[in-house]
């Protein structure tokens, strides 16, 4: 690798299970309810190495609170989120805001622009208020989605990643609506983004080239996340078979990648290893 | 006298406001509603499915061909109903238990009207309960399962298990679908098949009905 690239963290959600969040209950829920969990989890991934922690805001917007019952918390959980990982980095780690999709899509009429708008700029605000070092668009199937959370993001005046999920096509290097990583990165910069990534997908196999791609389309830094493998059934439990040490032999192979973390299937063990083979 | 080929187009493009207008001149032509669906409609859709699979074509030209494709059989369901047509079956379709995601499952939805299914939505998060309450009131052949998450994967299980004990299994067929799931694992659960994506799900669907 041409410059080591800054670490940072992997899955959330499975974290949080480890610590007794059930099924179909809302994580970032956990920031009021189960404080001192979620601030273990950003701890967690410092002591492993993350020089970036996310924060457990991934569904913190309106739209997808809303499912919950929770759309009168959006500030409050997103609040706690950035002062909980905060806590957890302990200096460690620069905490960098998560804002994941609103769950609803808008070619089929489920969600309009402007409520999408909305949704993410009070999402983005509450994160900044809180002390947020930047926003991390991330797990995005629909660029005009990002592009509008990228906006909504860049207009607090924090730097803003920006990040789609390609595990669509032939070679699973569109979006789920068909974009490519170079159609993704052009848009998702003139919508503001100071980094471009590419997040979560069919494992870090694939993730090789689209990182090769975003590079090759842009200027600016590279973010990925990858998640480590496909699930397989074993025994009736959803398992990733991949190892921390396989994670890292594919991750040493991405040329010029400015942050690099893990998505669904990874854990700490997984950031030290790339720590340990990376830095 | 309309073009009928037209029809074809509109739906393959996309473009609800001429599949309804060339629909209702075709109606108003004294054209048999049939040949309508057998000749154009399905045809069209048929390779909306091809060019989804080929890659030419994303979810965004599913759906709006799938629209073009409802806004005609919007048109002509009251006059294939007259006639004694069926449609291609009764759906009831929902995101399992513990998972709100209900995009996917939205997509199938979608495309299974587009194909001429009738569709009974649940919507998100649905009990077994209230899967097997639809099955005795409205009578489908045909439930789609969705989940997104790994983690809900397993209410599919569940769900699947109540329709036995609640003794309605055998009477309907069962698909599953959504970003974790995999047909060996459709295989585990005891479903009746699974969609790798959305034109698989109506494939599948017509397949399964075919059978039965």
């Amino acid at each position: 690798m041409s410059t080591a690239p800054i670490i940072t963290d992997g899955a959330w959600g499975t974290e949080l299970q480890a610590r007794g969040l059930a099924a179909g209950e809302c994580p970032d829920a956990w920031n009021l309810s189960r404080p001192e969990a979620v601030s273990e989890v950003a701890a967690a991934y410092a002591d492993a190495g993350s020089r970036v922690v996310l924060t457990n805001t991934f569904r913190a917007n309106r739209i997808a609170l809303e499912g919950y019952g929770l759309a009168g918390q959006v500030e409050a959980i997103n609040r706690a989120g950035v002062e909980l990982s905060r806590r957890g980095a302990a200096g460690r780690a620069k905490v960098f805001a998560s804002i994941g999709p609103s769950g609803k899509m808008i070619a089929t009429g489920d969600v309009t622009e402007d409520s999408l708008r909305e949704a993410f700029a009070e999402q983005a605000r509450a994160l900044a208020a809180a002390g947020a070092d930047a926003l991390v668009v991330e797990t995005m199937s629909d660029v005009d989605e990002a592009a509008i959370a990228v906006e909504a993001a860049r207009a607090t005046g924090l730097p803003v990643v920006g990040c789609m999920v390609y595990d669509t096509g032939r070679n699973k290097d569109r979006t789920m609506m068909g974009t490519t990583p170079e159609q993704a990165a052009a848009r998702l910069a003139a919508a503001g983004a100071s980094v471009i990534g590419a997040n979560c997908g069919c494992g870090i196999e694939g993730y090789v080239a689209i990182a090769a791609r975003l590079r090759a389309a842009t200027a600016l830094p590279i973010w990925i996340k990858a998640n480590a493998g496909l699930p397989e059934l074993v025994e009736g439990r959803v398992t990733y078979r991949m190892t921390p040490g396989e994670f890292a032999a594919h991750a040493r192979k991405m040329e010029g990648v400015a942050y690099l973390g893990g998505c669904c299937g990874t854990n700490p063990r997984f950031i030290r290893a790339l720590a340990e083979s990376c830095a | 006298m309309p073009e009928l080929r037209e029809l074809y187009d509109a739906i393959l493009n996309g473009d609800h406001k001429t599949s309804a207008a060339v629909t209702r001149e075709a109606i108003d032509a004294g054209i048999e509603p049939m040949e309508l669906v057998s000749g154009y409609m399905v045809p069209a859709m048929d390779e909306v499915g091809k060019r989804f699979e080929c890659e030419d074509y994303f979810i965004p030209e599913l759906l709006l061909s799938a629209r073009a494709m409802k806004a005609a059989l919007e048109l002509l369901r009251p006059l294939l109903a007259a006639s004694g047509a069926k449609s291609a079956g009764r759906v009831v379709i929902g995101t399992v238990k513990g998972d709100l995601h209900d995009i996917g499952k939205n997509i199938v939805g979608a495309m299974l009207e587009g194909g001429g299914f009738e569709v009974i939505d649940l919507g998100a998060d649905v009990a077994p309960q209230k899967f097997i309450a639809a099955i005795k009131e409205r009578n489908p052949q045909l439930i789609c399962l969705s989940a997104l998450l790994t983690v809900t994967m397993p209410s599919m299980k569940t769900t699947i298990e109540a329709f036995k004990e609640a003794g309605v299994r055998d009477g309907v067929k069962v698909i599953v679908g959504g970003a974790p799931v995999t047909a060996e694992f459709a295989r585990e659960i005891g479903a009746d098949g699974f969609g790798e994506n959305a034109t698989a799900a109506v494939a599948l669907a017509r397949q399964l009905l075919q059978a039965a």
